[in-house]
This record gives structure tokens, C-alpha cells and sequence, in this order.
């Protein structure tokens, strides 16, 4: 099996049975997915598939095989944050970051598909998601002022004073 | 955590292939789209010797012929959500769009009975309108009332099911307080083009049941509602008191049988 995630292809070595999640962390190293509650129910572990956003810990790997994964590492980086990320700076809709890679893949997905920036709408894309910090609503303006294309000033934010809180969250 | 390597993984690429490798089912575990199982294998509740992942054995899609609808086993449960009454409310209201797009309607409608809640969201929606479930154990392949199929769930493969369309469809469910609580109680009804009227309720019990005495008191809603009671025991779990359940069950069948009234 192989997959490729942020566009590096890899030979996958684990059962077909094993999560996409585990793989990820555990075989590729790559921890921008989060494992939550390794159930479905929390939405932490949420990648893209293909584009469309798919919960890692419920998806067995040999249902992936020749897909294409891209995890928050493959959104942007500090120096180029992509719109979302910036949406999510801007709207501090990151507190401990534990949601927020899943949110932003979820809110990418829910963008790309065209969706509005319509409040109710983002809630229904984004309805599996949870935040225990319960930051909602600013997580749900940043997807909506993603979704409408604004554009950010980030200099007075902490990652415009070069500092790295927002892109991945914690490890 | 990784799979064990003592799992042995089945990933037949055609429907035939599939039906040999289930065999007579014996120490297989089934995988679907595989978000009821794998949290099983996550926590180890679950190791099986070996696992049947069908994802690539041709079973998902959706056939209209006629009025004949055919769903493959396979076939994502979003799929379904556009769908008139009951199934396409039925099945927007199964957890959220990724985990509905990766589900599938044979694993909602096999799915083994959960202890902490009622599962197989969609029975009741297919028990209403009349579906046959076409199976397979030991190379022989059935087509039998899915209410068959259901009761002895566990010793087939189920490859998909078929329905007329219904003259007239409803669905009436509890809200749900998250996207991933499976359905704590809905009620289903569908008018057959012959004027035939099914009911069925999911979480009324540990799957879904028809309500014949509902059915049969169909003329009077209040009546029809009480009825209901008769036909299911509804009991405590994490998602709702036997007690509520009880309480509900009758106002769903009579919201069902007005919405079944209204004029198409």
C-alpha cells in the first residue's frame, strides 16, 4: 500500500486494518492529527482524503491506499499560512489547539465545496467537531470570514511577532 | 497502536470474491466502511482471526429500475440523505456528514447490538418501506423480508437491499444531543403504492421493529400512538429512560401518520 500526505508519497507497512490515524502518527511520524477520543467522536483526528474530510480514526488504512492525505501540515507553514490558518489567527479561534487541526481541515473541506459564510451552514459542516475549550464561536467566524475571503493583518498577532503558537497546534 | 499482525485481512475485488471469503461466516469479522468496528479493534474488544474489508468488492451504489430501488450494501450512508421520506431524513439524521460518508447502509443495518445504545439507525426506515434484503452464507444467495434478514443478521453477508418506492414517506425522530449519539427513538412510516401503510421505530428496543398494532389502528392517530406500546419494550440506556421513550413513541407515530395524511 502507499499513500501520499502533503504531496511525499510512502509505502505504508502496517496491516490494512489499521487506522489511517495510527499510520499517520505512528508509522509516518506525522502528528498534525490529533488522537482525541479514537472513537469518531471528537473530530481531532480529521484529515482530508482526497479532499473530502474523513475522521483518521475511524478510516482503516487499506481504505485509503493510494489516496491522497493532507494533515495541517500541508496547509501552510508559519512564514505562508494558508487563508484559513490566517482566519483562524486572526480570530483567536485557537485556545489549546487541540481541535484546531481537524476544525481547519473540516472548515478547508467545507470552503473548497463552496460553502457561504452562513453561520448555520458552517455549524452543520463542522457539527462533529468538538472543542473543550468551547470556542466555537470564534472558530465558526474564522471559517465564515475564510469562506468570504477576507483578508488579515497578522503583524500585531503573536505569529506576526514571530512567534509559533497556531499552525499545528499542540504535538 | 497497531493492528495485530495475527489479523488476517480479506479484501475481495468483486461480489463473488466476497461471497467466498465470507464463507458460512464463521470467525469473520465483517468490515463496511468500518466506523462501528474500529474503534472495536481500537480498544481490543474485537480481535478477530480474520476481517472482510469490502470496500473494493463492486457492492456500493444506488439502481432504479422503475420503481424498484436497489442499494448496495456498500453504498455511503450520505448517499441516502437526498432520498424522499423516511430514508432521506432517516439517514441525514446518522451522525455527521464525514462519519455518514464513510458509514454504510448494510454496516448501520447489520450492525450487532450496542450496549450503551440502540444501533442500526436506518432499520426502521427500510422496515417501512417493505425492503428485501438480498445475502449470502456458504455461496447461496437469498433474497428474503428484511425483517428475515434482521432477525438472524449475524450469520450473513448482506449484499443489498431493494424497495418499491413508497406513494407516500415520513420520519419523526427525537433531536439528538450530538451528531454522534445514535438515534435515541424515530418512528418511520411509508404508504405502498397498493395503499399497504408500515410503521416501524428504531430505538424503541435493541433494533428496529414494525408496529403492527400501530398499523392496524392507522385510522385513528391517538389510538395508533397508544398501540404502538404494544408492539416494542423500550428500555434504559446512556441515550434515553425507557420511561421518556414510552412517553414519546405514541407522539412520533401520531406526527408520521399527519405528515403520511398531507396530500403528496
Amino acid at each position: 500500500m502507499n499513500l501520499t500526505v502533503n504531496g511525499v508519497t510512502h509505502e505504508i507497512e502496517s496491516s490494512p486494518l489499521t487506522t489511517l490515524l495510527d499510520v499517520l502518527r505512528e508509522e509516518l511520524g506525522i502528528t498534525g492529527a490529533k488522537a482525541g477520543c479514537h472513537q469518531g467522536g471528537c473530530g481531532a483526528c480529521t484529515v482530508l482524503i482526497d479532499g473530502e474530510p474523513r475522521r483518521s480514526c475511524l478510516m482503516p488504512v487499506g481504505y485509503a491506499n493510494g489516496g491522497e492525505i493532507t494533515t495541517v501540515e500541508g496547509l501552510g507553514t508559519v512564514d505562508d499560512l494558508s487563508p484559513i490558518q490566517q482566519a483562524f489567527v486572526h480570530h483567536y479561534a485557537a485556545q489549546c489547539g487541540f481541535c484546531t487541526s481537524g476544525m481547519m481541515l473540516a472548515g478547508q473541506s467545507y470552503i473548497a465545496h463552496g460553502g457561504s459564510d452562513d453561520a448555520e451552514a458552517i455549524q452543520k459542516a463542522l457539527g462533529g467537531h468538538v472543542c473543550r475549550c468551547t470556542g466555537y464561536s470564534k472558530i465558526i467566524d474564522a471559517v465564515a470570514a475564510a469562506a468570504r475571503g477576507d483578508s488579515f493583518d497578522l503583524t500585531e498577532t503573536a505569529i506576526g511577532k514571530h512567534t509559533t503558537m497556531a499552525t499545528g497546534g499542540a504535538e | 497502536m497497531v493492528m495485530d499482525a495475527a489479523t488476517e485481512v480479506l479484501m475481495p475485488s468483486s461480489e463473488d470474491e466476497a461471497i467466498a471469503a465470507f464463507g458460512d461466516g464463521t470467525d469473520v469479522l465483517v468490515v463496511g466502511g468500518g466506523t462501528i468496528v474500529v474503534p472495536e479493534l481500537t480498544y481490543r474488544r474485537l480481535q478477530p482471526s480474520r476481517a472482510l474489508m469490502l470496500g473494493d468488492a463492486g457492492l456500493s451504489g444506488i439502481e432504479k429500475d422503475g420503481s424498484r430501488v436497489t442499494i448496495g450494501a456498500m453504498t455511503p450512508v450520505q448517499e441516502l440523505v437526498e432520498m424522499p421520506a423516511p430514508l432521506g431524513p432517516c439517514a441525514a439524521n446518522v451522525a455527521d456528514i464525514e462519519v455518514r460518508s464513510q458509514a454504510t447502509v448494510g454496516g448501520n443495518l447489520c450492525a450487532g447490538e450496542g450496549s450503551e445504545a440502540p444501533r442500526g439507525d436506518l432499520q426502521g426506515a427500510f422496515l417501512a418501506v417493505g425492503a428485501t434484503a438480498r445475502s449470502a452464507a456458504g455461496g447461496d444467495v437469498t433474497e428474503q423480508p428484511l425483517e428475515e434478514f434482521l432477525a438472524k443478521r449475524g450469520e450473513r453477508l448482506l449484499l443489498s437491499v431493494s424497495f418499491e418506492e413508497p406513494a407516500a414517506g415520513a420520519f419523526a425522530g427525537l433531536d439528538r444531543p450530538h451528531t454522534h449519539d445514535y438515534t435515541a427513538l424515530a418512528v418511520s412510516g411509508a404508504r405502498a403504492a397498493d395503499g399497504t401503510l408500515r410503521l416501524a421505530a428504531t430505538g424503541a428496543g435493541s433494533w428496529g421493529a414494525r408496529l403492527p398494532s400501530a398499523e392496524a389502528a392507522a385510522g385513528d392517530p391517538a389510538a395508533a400512538g397508544e398501540a404502538a406500546l404494544e408492539d416494542v419494550s423500550p428500555h434504559d440506556d446512556a441515550l434515553a429512560s425507557a420511561w421518556y421513550r414510552t412517553k414519546v413513541l405514541p407522539v412520533l407515530v401520531r406526527r408520521v401518520l399527519a405528515d403520511l395524511k398531507e396530500p403528496a
